[in-house]
């Protein structure tokens, strides 16, 4: 410790302006020297490829379909009026809003059952068994209720038997089961989140003060839990909109959605410039939505 | 009683807690029936018929199937190394150093593969692929895609991890005269430890879970076990895909119990 006293004081090390100047400057570089390998990386396979995509939305389709670069002009993004596109546009909208609400309705007393059990370790165990199925493979959880649904399964002979349907599989109520089973934990977790942390202390008092169950539940948990909705939606309506894999795993590739829409313009349509206006659509609305959401949620929140 | 379950009655209770157990069966009893319709002798999907390890047999006989389970290994163990490195380096940048140049438009894109649909970004990546003709479609072109996705979200676990973390720790480190790479391997590291485990068994699970990123930048001969899965039930379903199914859930399950263990010990250490 000795030598430690005994260091004798370097110019620079005696606080001053110009050495906070320095340390500033040294920090600065070494920040941005941490992130620059990311940020090189998403350069290169993000941005690059994001600005690729926009710049093609003006090509002219060849006859092959990969884009032409002789003749730049708006026809892809004029073709996006077209009464098609907006029919899909509209369903895939509602699919996915119909979907958040599903979601919603199935976690919230779910996840509130979750939060009012009295131990610490009983709300872990069970969050815990929330995510269990979650990890496991998305495609395996679609086909799982392909296997149900199948025409000699069970699930059919029960409706049949009952009356009740037909055939589920290759419907728009399969489709729905796939997409509320793939992103249900979405909407619990956030949810979850937001009742944990509550001040429960709030709700009693609410009804020391005499008003009911329903009503202390109305006016004080479901407002203190809205940034936990929020962001619940966001986060099932978001992949929901861009679903690709239930509506064709379930769906049958019948109900066309824009996902699947986007896929076919660069497969069997063969429209690339056509595809990448559709993209860059919905690059620019969920960067707009995000961007309001943050921008509103940084206010209300 | 803490106000916690005093907030609702014992019926609302009850009935809450009924309701809590139907949704633990919707969310159990569909992959549960898929690992026990894997034994099933029957051909057909989702009848039972009797014990039989016939499609296990088949499906190790596979070499197609084997052969994209080999790729989807290489292709999430590459893919989360990198991307951990490159995400937990991103995550220390904006967590620790406030002020840099570019910051914030890094901090916007770094959020962005998270933010936006599978089917863009694969559309974007196949574009990036055809148009530049730098890399051939193969395993090589999955892991740069892979790897593009995940640094995003191993950045924001260990960014979760680094908010919660007391920089004064680092502080006291470097006052004690540890250098810069001693400061990060002896105190940083251990502390956010857990999270970049978090990371990159998220990193793992994406990579080995991606069917639409994959399936736009495949190669001939290259793909994954997903989109190879995929393939065969768009085509037609046979209880081999049951068998398949049960190998993707084991080793889901074993990752996430392996990371938890190392989870556990990293958190017991500190």
């Amino acid at each position: 410790m000795t030598d430690l006293r005994e260091r004798e004081p370097i110019e620079d090390d005696v606080a001053s302006p110009k050495l906070e100047r320095k340390a500033r400057r040294r920090s600065s570089w070494r920040g941005f020297m941490h992130a620059a390998p990311a940020y090189v990386y998403l350069t290169v396979f993000f941005t690059l490829p994001l600005i690729i995509v926009f710049v093609f939305s003006f090509a002219t389709r060849s006859n092959i379909g990969l884009p032409s670069l002789s003749d730049w002009n708006f026809d892809s993004w004029t073709r996006l009026a077209h009464p098609l596109v907006r029919t899909i546009a509209i369903r895939s909208f509602w699919m996915a809003t119909f979907n958040t609400l599903l979601c919603l309705v199935l976690a919230y007393p779910f996840a509130y059952w979750i939060a009012t059990r009295s131990k610490q370790l009983t709300r872990t165990l069970l969050l815990i068994a929330v995510l269990v199925p979650f990890w496991s493979n998305f495609l395996v959880r679609t086909y799982a209720w392909r296997m149900l649904l199948d025409s000699d399964g069970y699930i059919t002979q029960v409706g049949q038997a009952l009356g009740l349907w037909d055939r589920m599989l290759f419907t728009a109520p399969a489709v729905f089961i796939g997409l509320v089973y793939g992103y249900l934990p979405f909407m619990v977790l956030p949810l979850y989140a937001a009742l944990e942390r509550m001040d429960w202390d709030l709700v009693e008092a609410g009804r020391d003060l005499f008003a009911s169950g329903p009503k202390a539940f109305q006016k004080i948990t479901l407002p203190l839990s809205k940034p936990g909705i929020i962001a619940g939606s966001i986060l099932v309506f978001i992949p929901s909109l861009g679903a690709y894999v239930t509506p064709d795993i379930l769906g049958g590739g019948k109900t066309n959605l824009l996902g699947n829409f986007i896929a076919l313009q660069f497969g069997s349509a063969a429209n690339w410039p056509f595809g990448s206006a559709l993209s860059s659509t919905i690059l620019i609305v969920m960067l707009f939505a995000t961007v309001v959401y943050f921008r509103a949620g940084g206010r209300t929140v | 009683m803490t106000s916690r379950n005093a907030a609702t009655s014992r019926w609302t209770d009850r009935l809450l807690a009924i309701n809590g157990w139907l949704v633990f069966a919707f969310l159990y009893l569909p992959i549960i029936m898929v690992v026990v319709f894997s034994f099933s002798a029957s051909a057909n999907v989702g009848i039972w018929g009797g014990f039989s390890l016939r499609w296990y047999e088949r499906m190790f006989a596979n070499e197609q199937l084997m052969n994209s389970l080999q790729n989807s290994v290489i292709i999430a163990l590459i893919s989360t190394v990198v991307a951990t490195a490159l995400g937990t380096a991103a995550a220390l940048s904006l967590d620790r150093y406030r002020r840099w140049i570019g910051r914030g438009a890094f901090d916007g894109l770094l959020y962005l593969p998270i933010i936006i649909p599978d089917v863009a970004m694969a559309v974007m990546l196949l574009m990036w692929f055809t148009q530049t003709e730098l890399i051939p479609f193969g395993r090589t072109s999955i892991t740069l895609a892979h790897i593009a996705f995940n640094i995003s979200f191993v950045a924001i676990i260990v960014r979760a991890r680094l908010a919660n973390m007391d920089p004064a720790m680092e502080d006291a480190a470097s006052d004690l005269y540890a250098g810069r790479w001693k400061t990060f391997s002896n105190v940083t590291l251990p502390m956010i430890l857990p999270g970049v485990l978090g990371g990159a068994l998220l990193a793992l699970t994406l990579s080995l879970d991606d069917v639409v990123i994959t399936s736009f930048v495949q190669g001939p001969g290259a793909t994954t076990l997903p989109v190879y899965v995929f393939g065969l039930i768009r085509k037609s379903i046979t209880p081999e895909i049951n068998a398949v199914s049960t190998l993707m859930i084991t080793i889901s399950m074993l990752l996430v119990l392996g990371s938890l263990g190392l989870q556990q010990r990293a958190e017991r250490r500190n």
